[in-house]
């Protein structure tokens, strides 16, 4: 008796997402079968690993993680540069919380200029993400849309509150979205769902919200499972947007992560790979080394 | 893949004698079917026909114990590819390896490390539970004496890695009352394998290079009459390893396929000499059904996130965990301490009350019962709006607690703030920071009586 392995094929299969323009175009998602199932699918496109960089001082970061790069912090371009070319960031996520109004409240249009000031400074497609305030990020995320037009962004956060303005802004001057809900398969659906009526289903990408390592990881590992799952294993069209998990700002902010430098990586390693695991198409990290070495095991044959 | 009601009648006597407590046999093979009756109720039926029912019947991945006593690790019998189907039931046991060929210095300071590691979270124990005895020196003697000395001075259980067969039982002998896991056995040790594995009873760590061989031995075992085994497909990375545990647990679950119907074993010590790649693969097989993980060495530091990871994926996805609803009092707070309230879920609480700590300074933290559920949760579901709260603060007396008449909310309930200021009167509302660990710097700069 030879023994057939139990292969599982689906009919459907993630859309695939291009984002960054020209040589830095990047395609995310494609795939048609289950995390790293090679075996018994098509899966195109590798995940993508962005650095995370801010456009402030950073605060309260882990000493570890400041050593990596206190000599760009102060100059966002340079930041992004070295992640992207020392680094080896795939893309790299800027975080405008310049603009949080309960902080230094900066401007939509100084946010706009930073972001294409970076866009500009690197090879790597790039992901700008705002500040979770849903009135200031539509001001700032629609400025950034108009001023880096072509540049074929994602845009984030994009909620239920403030999703009509970012994304008309998104479509008319060509960029992609991160759709996120609260840790709810439900209310992605719901998003997509108002999303495309008017926006294109294959520049949407979904951010579930991310918890780290021993402070709720579970949740978003089984609401991406469950995504991944209506997508394509029940074929919601509406499921089949490829995943994002914002992994670096949650894992860092553990307590763990900061005590020791082996755990602060492998805190925010693990819960980036659990997520992969889980279906993820896209990491925002913050180490270096968290990347390197998941990149390195990811691209193993 | 359970067994139909149908399958099951055909094994019975079909006789309707109703002694088994049910009218009809057709009756009582739906009641097995579901689970709500067992054969051996069933006075008439033959040996036969039992066994085989039985064994039909048994779940689709065994359930092996390593160790005995309170030590002993149990895993098996998992039902679901998914957490969210249902749950994970096993939590895979975490192995750490020392190798005869160490020093005897290194090895003593290794047994007692291991044996001393007491990690807790959530008031939970968070176990290595095996230790991987590796006869790499050559010299039986060497072995033997390792074996010992683990025996002598740990309580735990183990897993012997000697590819000497003889040696392998030696060593499995003199420590058979704890049921080893010996390993490997494999296509050449088969033979001189079984008769020792049925005398010592130890479950057998079955290794094959690639799943044909496994099933080869696993089904050369089963048709010797040994029952318990776990299976190692000799994957060389950490992608192979999720791919052979997944195709493992597949033909378990989705099509009963009993030869590949045990626990995994996978060994990321030997995959990788980078203790940061080690520690990812780990987390992979714990992601990915494996039974048993073998790593290469005791530092808290690579181990503590994978007792973590392991707790969460493990828990029960039915069951948020929760803390006792009650005020708590943080650092002996006065009349004049400051008053903070949050959900019961037992990640807001550690986080906020360990914030609150983080601060130095006293407080009170009044948990509310909310079934588990988040801030913004509760407060959308009614267990945590401006009613709720007032309930409790009258069942709890807190106005009794302090002079002052002010109430810290966390900072994301920004809609509750309306509501209780029109149940509460006479309390000022005062909205917290949106992350808890913001808690510190705004009791320090903020909080004024």
């Amino acid at each position: 008796m030879s023994f057939e392995p139990p292969l599982e094929k689906y009919s459907v299969k993630i859309r695939e997402v291009a984002w960054g323009h020209g040589e830095k175009t990047v395609r995310t998602g494609g795939e048609n079968a289950l995390p790293f199932h090679y075996f018994e699918g098509s899966l195109p496109n590798l995940a993508v690993l962005a650095l995370e960089i801010v456009d402030i001082e950073p605060e309260n970061w882990a000493p570890e993680l400041i050593e990596q790069y206190q000599d760009v912090v102060s100059s966002p371009a340079k930041w992004a540069k070295k992640c992207v070319d020392f680094c080896g960031a795939n893309a790299v996520c800027l975080r405008l919380l310049s603009t949080d109004p309960l902080g230094r409240n900066a401007s939509p249009q100084e946010a706009a200029a930073t972001a294409k000031t970076v866009a500009d400074s690197i090879d790597a497609p790039l992901i700008v993400w705002g500040t979770g305030d849903e009135e200031k990020d539509t001001q700032v995320l629609t400025e950034v849309a108009r001023v880096c037009a072509g540049e074929n962004l994602l845009l984030g956060p994009v909620l239920k509150q403030n999703y009509e303005q970012i994304a008309k802004a998104a479509k008319d001057h060509g960029h992609g979205i991160v759709a996120q809900a609260s840790m709810d398969a439900n209310l992605t659906k719901e998003l997509n769902i108002a999303l495309c009526k008017f926006f294109p289903g294959d520049k949407i990408v979904v951010d579930p919200t991310s918890s780290a390592l021993g402070y709720g990881l579970e949740f978003t590992f089984s609401i991406i499972e469950r995504i991944k799952q209506f997508g394509l294993a029940d074929r919601d069209n509406m499921m089949l947007m490829p995943i994002l998990a914002d992994v670096g700002v949650e894992s860092w902010r553990a307590k763990e992560a900061k005590l020791n430098r082996d755990q602060g990586i492998l805190w925010e390693a693990v819960t980036g790979l659990s997520f992969l695991l889980a279906g993820a198409n896209i990491l925002i990290l913050r180490h270096p080394d968290s990347l390197r070495v998941i990149k390195e095991m990811i691209t193993e044959c | 893949m359970a067994l139909k009601g149908a399958d099951i009648l055909k094994k019975l006597p079909k006789t309707n004698c109703k002694e088994c407590g049910f009218p009809t046999c057709f009756a009582f093979a739906m009641k097995i079917a579901t689970g709500g009756a067992k054969v051996e109720d069933c006075p008439h039926i033959s040996p036969e026909s039992k066994a085989e029912l039985e064994a039909e019947l048994s779940p689709p991945i065994k359930l092996v114990t390593i160790g005995a006593g309170a030590n002993a690790l149990v895993v098996g019998e998992e039902e679901v590819m998914f957490r969210h189907e249902k749950t994970f039931f096993h939590e895979p046991g975490i192995a750490i390896l020392i190798s005869d060929k160490e020093a005897e210095e290194e090895i003593d300071r290794k047994l007692k490390k291991i044996s001393g590691f007491d990690f807790e979270r959530i008031g939970q124990k968070l176990k290595v539970n095996l230790l991987a005895l590796s006869y790499d020196s050559g010299e039986k003697a060497k072995y033997e004496a390792l074996v010992r000395k683990a025996v002598e001075t740990t309580e735990m259980a183990f897993v012997l890695i000697c590819c000497d067969t003889d040696v392998l039982f030696s060593a499995a002998a003199l420590c058979a009352a704890r049921k080893p896991l010996v390993y490997p056995i494999g296509k050449e040790n088969l033979s001189a394998a079984i008769p020792r594995l049925k005398e010592l009873k130890v479950p057998a760590g079955v290794y094959g290079k690639g799943l044909d061989e496994v099933i080869e031995v696993a089904s050369a075992l089963r048709n010797a009459g040994i029952e318990e085994m776990v299976l190692d497909s000799g994957p060389k990375n950490m992608l192979e390893g999720v791919r052979d545990n997944t195709l493992i647990r597949r033909s378990a679950l989705k099509k009963g396929f009993r030869p590949l119907g045990y626990p995994t074993i996978t060994f990321p010590c030997f995959m990788y000499k980078d203790k940061l790649k080690e520690s990812l693969a780990a987390a992979a097989f714990m992601t990915k059904y494996a039974g048993i993980i073998v790593l290469s060495q005791p530092d808290e530091h690579f181990l503590l996130p994978l007792l973590v990871y392991r707790f969460n994926i493990y828990s029960d996805p039915r069951r948020p965990m929760t803390v006792e609803e009650k005020v708590y009092e943080v650092s002996n707070p006065d009349e004049n301490s400051p008053i903070l309230i949050t959900t019961n879920y037992a990640l807001d609480f550690f986080i906020v009350s360990g914030a609150i700590e983080e601060a130095g300074l006293p407080a009170y933290l009044c948990i509310k019962n909310t079934e588990g559920l988040g801030v913004l949760a509760s407060w959308t579901s009614g267990k945590f709006n401006g009613e709720a709260i007032a309930a409790f603060f009258a069942k709890y007396s807190v106005e009794k607690k302090v002079k002052h008449r002010k109430l810290i909310i966390p900072g994301v309930a920004k809609k509750l703030k309306d509501e209780l200021e029109e149940d509460l009167p006479g309390w000022e509302i005062v909205l917290g920071p949106n992350e808890a660990s913001d808690i510190p710097k705004f009791l320090s700069e903020e909080w004024k009586q």
